[in-house]
């Protein structure tokens, strides 16, 4: 960057300055989900059986085939990377559709999994939920707004990847640019670094 | 607004001259970094007033003790109001979104920041959040009365509308998040050619510290409000006790942020303040590096002390204990950067030019802000303190004569570099004199009602506070005029102003080397840097 | 300051699915552990699988093994960051 560009305020391409922006963005997720943690934390310590208790009624059969959807997801988006850096535009695309359909899947269970709970009547201010002691009136607490949340990002991670892909089918990413490629793999490593802990303090805590 | 300045070279073009827009639109969808601080200063001075009006009105109500011109509920919707404005959306942003934006890109010798449009897209967010929050005042069953502090349980039960107020300061946090992530990438990546980490202005080093509290700090409260959203909309109780929820919880997470927030507002003014009296002494800066490190240590240890909002809260012995420690122990740094403005005004050539008026003013009234923060710091004390006057004395003493007078001087110094005016230097001293003096009337009045006993937060007094109440609000009214005096002059320089000349104050640092107002892309050439800033005498031995 | 950036380092496929197959298979160990055993061995299994887990995802998948030692070093203070919070928080919840 040395002498004036020809155009007013010409935009510079900083492949470390962008991957260190999303890094940052991301510290500002881990603390966002951390405060959720923190309060798990705080709540497990107080309500130490009735978080053991709590877990008991959610499907760990679901909770687990999550984890592999999104473990199986991260390695796709990751695969997709190393395939554009060697030019291989369809494998990235390939990859970054099951990416998406992975991502899909995960929302599916999670419906089915949310409508039986609440069918149930376990639920905030729901009729069962009011019949179980307090803390485990809090572990469904902190259950629904950490999944909920943690949804919410799945979802806005299936809209950024479908943007991606269709950039890598316009060419507008390529392996001389794939930095928006990139840092959309880095956001959605993190979605599934936060699932990995969201398995074992919701599901496998009974 | 002319676009040849006497003596340039006739290629310059100011940046308000520049880009292909007319009109609003060159304002608001503009990247460029100059424009979005003065889409900032110009929505966050506005704020200002909506907020200083509302404690003007706090002040008539303490008169009307017999008859009170506003009911208890209205009190309780202004001070949440006033408070809600002042913090999220003037004090917060401050001196790092206005002059931040304008010259962190110049003082390092850069083009603009890392991400232009997200740093648009953080105005964007600011004034949304602003507007929600506002329109809380008009929606559902009211403004809301918790105070700005939002607690539990309270917040989750009383009826106003708790939940749009609190969704639009989540939209102005998402705002400071953007600016930290823009600026520390911007510190990191883009500093001209030869400027080392020890090279850089102390102004960009304050900006760079606040930067990381903004990212790191900010997203705490940002999840705390969405549980208080969801509290309130969907029942999930983790914080009510009647759910098992435990409320200290709340209090804990509201202040691990808000905690840091106050030296996010802090810092840059301090770092501001550290540009203006080297210029005015004409002399170099005493102890760069302490103050440089000074500020890195103010937001790490800063971030360890949340707990002295909570002494009396029902915190355990260990806990309050540790809190007060660090408390204490964060007030070196502080002391620390004070030593070291005194130490550059020693056998300084002083100038008391507007800008230097209002540092040194900052220097004062953040000191006694930050002594009186030390006392409150003590556990016995803070017993007899806490939720007192007291306490309500402090915070505006380092909020508004910390921030504030940092935000003024900054003003004052980079208002002709921004806009190419010259403003009135006799009237921006001779509105001094009202502010300094209402200010102290009522912020040192303060003080001795709350050490006399004056719970903060009632709309009425007992009868032996009423003298102390009525000095206060006058001293407000003092105040507030002098604030008018103050912007009135500004803004009527804005379009009547002399021209303003490329370095009116002699500074040395990268934006004196650039017209006024500088061209949209800030620099001919990017300059290579040779040697560290504040330079005034280079004969000198070093 | 800038030089042409390379995009360097490509981390081969096979890498990928090696650390994905170590993934599944610490996911298989977590879940054994928490429904087959007593809960003394499920508490130490979940305190050092799950964080093994994620920095695998860090290091292979997010690349941060390959990065600059600067953003390995945030990365660790921010994680830093959020432990001191909440072990702060423990001092006073385990004190009142």
């Amino acid at each position: 960057m040395s002498s004036a560009p020809a155009h007013p305020h010409a935009v510079h391409k900083d492949y470390q300055g962008a991957k260190l922006g999303m890094w940052l963005f991301l510290f500002t997720e881990i603390l966002l989900f951390g405060g959720l943690f923190l309060l798990y934390s705080a709540y497990r310590a107080k309500y130490p059986l009735d978080f053991h208790n709590g877990g008991q009624h959610l499907n760990t059969f679901i909770g687990v085939a999550n984890t592999v959807i999104l473990l199986t997801s991260s390695l796709t988006v990751a695969v997709a990377v190393s395939a554009i850096q060697k030019g291989n535009k369809k494998l990235a695309m390939i990859c970054l559709g099951t990416t998406i359909a992975f991502a899909f899947m995960f929302l599916v269970d999670k419906y089915i999994e949310w409508s039986a709970e609440i069918r149930h009547g376990i639920y905030p201010n729901g009729p069962a939920l009011a019949k179980f002691p307090d803390g485990e009136k809090i572990f469904y607490g902190l259950y629904y707004c950490m999944t909920g949340l943690h949804g919410l990002h799945v979802l806005a991670g299936v809209v950024v990847l479908s943007v991606i892909l269709d950039f890598v089918r316009r060419e507008k990413i390529t392996s001389a640019d794939f930095t928006k490629l990139e840092n959309a793999g880095l956001y959605w490593h993190l979605v599934d670094v936060i699932w990995i802990f969201l398995l074992p303090l919701l599901y496998l805590a009974a | 607004m002319t676009t040849l300045a006497q003596g340039e070279a006739p290629a310059y073009r100011s940046f308000l001259d520049s880009g292909g827009r007319r009109g609003i639109p060159a304002w608001v969808l503009s990247t460029d970094h100059k424009r979005i601080g003065i889409l900032y200063l110009a929505s966050m001075v506005s704020l200002f007033l909506v907020a200083m009006t509302i404690g003007v009105l706090m002040r008539i109500e303490q008169l009307t003790v017999d008859h009170p011109l506003f009911s208890p509920a209205v009190y309780n919707a202004f001070f949440t109001v006033h408070g809600v404005i002042m913090i999220f959306m003037f004090v917060l942003p401050g001196a790092s979104a206005v002059f931040g934006n304008f010259c962190l890109p110049i003082m390092i010798g850069a083009r603009d920041v890392a991400f232009p449009r997200l740093n648009l897209l953080s105005w964007y967010f600011f004034i949304t959040g602003a507007v929600v929050v506002i329109s809380s005042l008009f929606t559902g069953k009211g403004p809301p009365d918790t105070g700005w502090t939002f607690y539990v349980p309270f917040s989750l039960r009383t009826g106003t509308n708790i939940p749009l107020g609190v969704f639009g300061v989540f939209l102005l946090g998402f705002s400071s998040i953007l600016t930290g992530i823009n600026f520390v990438t911007t510190v990191h990546r883009m500093r001209a050619p030869g400027m080392s980490w020890h090279r850089m202005p102390l102004f960009v080093w304050a900006l760079y510290a606040t930067a990381w509290v903004q990212v790191l700090a900010t997203p705490i409260i940002g999840i705390t409000l969405l549980l208080v959203i969801a509290e309130r909309l969907f029942g999930i109780g983790v914080f009510d006790p009647a759910k098992g929820g435990d409320p200290l919880l709340y209090q804990h997470l509201f202040w691990i942020y808000s905690h840091p927030a106050v030296y996010v507002m802090i810092l840059p003014a301090m770092g501001a303040i550290t540009e203006i009296i080297p210029t005015f002494a004409h002399r170099t800066i005493f102890g760069y590096k302490a103050i440089a490190y000074s500020s890195v240590g103010i937001a790490a240890l800063g971030s360890l002390v949340w707990g002295h909002h909570m002494f009396t809260s029902g915190m355990g012995n260990a806990a309050n204990i540790m809190f007060s420690l660090f408390t204490f122990l964060v007030a070196v740094p502080s002391a620390i950067k004070v030593f070291n403005w005194t130490a550059t005004l020693y056998k300084g050539a002083i100038e008391l030019r507007p800008p230097m008026v209002f540092a040194l003013t900052f220097v004062f009234l953040f000191s006694i802000g930050g002594l009186t923060g030390l006392m409150q710091g003590a556990l016995n004390v803070n017993a007899h303190l806490h939720d007192t006057y007291w306490i309500v004395g402090h915070f505006h003493y380092v909020m508004f004569g910390g921030t504030g007078m940092g935000f003024f001087a900054a003003l004052l110094y980079w208002f002709p570099k921004m806009f190419g005016k010259m403003y009135n230097e006799r009237w921006a001293t001779i509105s001094w004199f009202p502010i300094f003096i209402g200010f102290n009337m009522l912020y040192g009045g303060m003080l001795v009602l709350g050490y006399m006993g004056m719970p903060r937060r009632y709309f009425t007094h007992l009868p032996q506070f009423h003298t102390g109440h009525v000095i206060a609000s006058i001293g407000s009214f003092i105040l507030a005029a002098g604030l008018i005096m103050f912007f009135a002059n500004l803004l009527v320089a804005l379009f009547n102003g002399k021209k303003a000349g490329q370095n009116p104050w002699g500074g040395v640092t990268l934006e004196w080397q650039t017209p006024s107002p500088p061209p949209l892309e800030n620099f001919e050439e990017i300059p290579t840097i040779r040697d560290r800033p504040y330079i005034f005498n280079p004969e000198a031995p070093k | 300051m800038e030089h042409a950036e390379e995009h360097g380092h490509i981390v081969p496929y096979r890498t990928f699915v090696k650390v994905w197959l170590l993934l599944l298979f610490l996911t298989a160990v977590l879940v054994f552990v928490s429904t087959a055993y007593h809960e003394a061995l499920s508490v130490p299994a979940l305190l050092t699988l799950t964080p093994l887990k994620a920095g695998l995802v860090f290091f292979y998948f997010m690349h941060l093994k390959y990065e600059r030692p600067f953003l390995k070093a945030l990365v660790f203070m921010t994680l830093a960051v959020l432990t001191l919070f909440i072990g702060l928080i423990f001092l006073d919840l385990s004190y009142r």
